[in-house]
């Protein structure tokens, strides 16, 4: 078990479905890659199979999905697709406009956490970095 | 401690009025102990008190003059609010045509003026709805792919009697439609008035990038056909709605929104001037879209300011004289950036602020957000309170009784004139760039918007920008109190994915094929109009989708630039 990491937390931050406003997704990237991670960051309208293509070959340790709109919906479809893939290991975090009652769905569907508006830096920063250790301790080991 | 008001050689009043602000001056250093600079959010500082002396040369005519003549800085048209108060444009969507239908006719009996149609996001991104995630199909907004559909969301709605919004990404497929309707119910187009709303393709590039399907260039030329298609046969709609909106929501300042938003203007009509279209005409259908914060005088000093660029503007660069199209027409939308999670109803008191300086700064139509919008897309009795704040705010405060009221408050002219000083600077800094056009495919207002938004965010993070309910103020809250939308019930998904097949095979497929390729042709040549080429489309019954992949096909897709 490691307690800090070795290397940079590695974090995919991106956006499935059909929105495309990324204010968040974009401040989300500077917040992580600010405190010395490594963020692999694409465009919106990530199909849940390109999502789980670049986790495996960027290795990530942590996907940050942000949701403007209802896309969060889809996330229990990429939960299902990590496993499939043997990514069962990466933690999967949502951040953006997620009603109440989808948190428990996201959760119970293995999301992290899910972070709402007013969600401060050292907050995001910090949980993320744990959630990254916690990827690192059950990696498979090849 | 010093302050940093600049004292005029001047003043306007005598010496003795000098010498009593130079009193005043020093009773106020003496007893205020620390007085940090205060910056609005576009980073110009705000002085404690503003009086004659803070413009001795201000004259009235050139800078003010009188509602509907120029510099316009009081308002576009002479009677203003007093003679027609602005139009209450909901932006609603949900569901199905029919579930659109019913609940615009709703709305329309609570006192809006006018109807706008969201359709869902599927749409958006230019996709039939059976080719969508059905979890998230109509949770945003209407489907709508097929002239039939538009058909249902109008029904009883008289097309030529109403002013209509259509949120309708390039190539315009929605007003396609629409156009098509009102010519089956014998409709002529000629009365047909309303707006392409944000048919910018360069904010969508820039920003949000919810109404970008084509490429650059490709939106480029499909928006420049539908606005000479429109100018010859639907001459009362307004074929460009250029958006300051997205940026500001993305993080532009409201001057930087401002500034960005006049480049783009002045990009179309540049464009539209080297198809040959006369500024003098083409000028009046362009129809502006601004996001309103809570920064309450900032924003009044913001719409002022851009009245009286604009009116400049065209005069100077397009050497229009025609008053109508110098006018500054805008729709604004309070901004759901403002909005809280924390403690929602809040949010109500936030967008009254916020309407109240869209309402003062000479706004022609307003969208007033749900105090939910940041919990959920807004529910029914929240997007009743929203339009109720705009009734109270006409009919109890009295805010249209008087033109202008805050024109002449020494500290509104002041930030007047210094947002248009800003306004003007972003607008060099953009004309340095090669224009609008060039300064969005190179990343650089990418870059300026992506900055402010950080800075923004770390105001906020410190505790230097308070935010009720969030960093300050704080409480423990009963969530489970909270309204949610309901979503549309499943069945009803799969019956519109289901009347979306029917309607495919009932069409006739050579009539079809042949429409496809005869817009397929038009993409290919230079010379044969794309959005003529459309309407023949949807006459003969194809889809959103398929017109879009066509378009896409052939005129390259579309994507934003990563510039993270």
């Amino acid at each position: 078990m490691i307690e800090v990491l070795l290397a940079p937390a590695r974090v995919l931050v991106t956006k499935i479905g059909l929105d495309g406003h990324d204010r968040g997704s974009r401040i989300i990237a500077a917040y992580l890659r600010d405190a010395g991670m490594e963020v692999i960051y694409t465009n919106p309208w990530q199909a849940i199979d390109a999502v789980v293509a670049l986790a495996l070959e960027e290795d990530v340790d942590v996907i940050g999905i942000s949701s403007l709109a209802t896309d969060h919906l889809l996330v229990p479809k990429l939960m299902v697709a990590l496993d499939a893939a043997g990514l069962g290991h990466v933690r999967v975090v949502v951040g953006g406009i997620v009603p109440d009652e989808d948190e428990a769905d996201l959760l119970s569907a293995g999301v992290s956490k899910v972070f709402h508006p007013g969600a401060v830096r050292e907050e995001i920063v910090s949980v993320v970095e744990q959630l990254a250790i916690a990827a690192n301790n059950e990696r498979p080991v090849d | 401690m010093m302050n940093n008001i600049d004292k005029p050689t001047s003043p306007t009043g005598s010496d003795t009025q000098q010498a009593a602000f130079d009193a005043w001056q020093q009773n106020y250093d003496a007893l205020i102990g620390e007085d940090a600079p205060v910056k609005n959010r576009s980073g110009i500082e705000v002085q404690p008190l503003y009086w004659p002396g803070s413009d001795p040369d201000g004259d009235y005519g050139d800078k003010l003059g009188f509602p509907g003549a120029d510099p316009m800085t009081r308002g576009i048209y002479p009677t203003m609010h007093r003679g027609r108060t602005w139009s209450q444009r909901q932006l609603i969507g949900l569901g199905r045509p029919v579930d659109f239908n019913a609940r615009i006719k709703k709305i329309l009996a609570s006192g809006a003026s006018a109807l706008s149609i969201i359709p869902c996001n599927s749409v958006y991104r230019g996709i039939d709805c059976d080719e969508v995630e059905p979890e998230i199909l109509g949770t945003c907004g209407t489907i709508i792919n097929t002239e039939e559909d538009m058909d249902i969301c109008l029904a009883d709605i008289p097309i030529d009697e109403i002013s209509i919004g259509l949120n309708d990404p390039s190539p315009f497929t929605m007003l396609a439609q629409m156009l098509v309707v009102a010519e089956k119910r014998g409709i002529d187009w000629k009365k047909v008035t309303g707006t392409s709303n944000q048919s910018d393709y360069i904010s969508h590039f820039v920003a949000n990038h919810m109404f970008y399907r084509l490429s650059l260039q490709g939106a480029r030329r499909v928006q420049l056909d539908t606005a000479a298609y429109l100018a010859e046969h639907v001459p009362n709609w307004n074929a460009f709605s250029i958006v300051g909106q997205h940026m500001q929501q993305a993080g532009a300042t409201p001057a930087q929104a401002m500034g960005l938003t006049l480049s783009t203007a002045i990009q179309y009509a540049e464009d539209c001037k080297a198809r040959g279209m006369d500024p003098e005409k083409f000028l009046e259908r362009f129809t502006f879209f601004f996001d309103i914060s809570i920064s309450f005088f900032e924003e009044v000093a913001k719409f002022r300011a851009g009245r009286r660029i604009w009116n400049n503007l065209v005069t100077e660069r397009f050497g229009v004289t025609n008053p109508r199209a110098k006018r500054f027409k805008f729709h604004a939308q309070t901004s759901g950036c403002d909005l809280t999670r924390q403690q929602p109803l809040n949010n109500i008191a936030r967008v009254t602020v916020q309407a109240m300086a869209g309402i003062l700064g000479g706004l022609q139509s307003m969208h007033t957000d749900g105090y939910d919008e940041v919990l959920s897309t807004p529910t029914e009795d929240s997007a009743k309170i929203a339009v109720s704040t705009q009734n109270i705010l006409k009919h109890e405060a009295h805010l249209c009784d008087v033109i202008d009221p805050l024109g002449g408050s020494y500290y509104v002219e002041s930030l007047t004139d210094a947002m248009e000083a800003e306004i003007l600077d972003v607008i060099a800094q953009i004309d340095a760039e090669g224009g609008m056009f060039k300064a969005v495919e190179s990343g650089f207002v990418q870059q300026l918007i992506g900055a402010s938004a950080l800075e923004f965010q770390d105001q906020v993070d410190s505790g230097e920008q308070i935010v009720v309910g969030v960093n300050a103020f704080a409480e423990d809250e009963d969530a489970s109190a909270r309204p949610t939308l309901k979503r549309p019930p499943k069945e009803h998904m799969e019956q519109q994915v289901e009347r979306l097949k029917q309607n495919k095979a009932a069409r006739d497929t050579d009539a079809l094929t042949q429409a496809l390729e005869g817009l397929r042709k038009a993409a290919q040549s230079e010379d044969t109009n794309i959005f003529a080429a459309e309407i023949d489309a949807v006459r003969a019954g194809a889809t959103l989708g398929e017109i879009v992949k066509v378009l896409r096909d052939e005129l390259g897709f579309g994507q934003p630039l990563v510039v993270a």
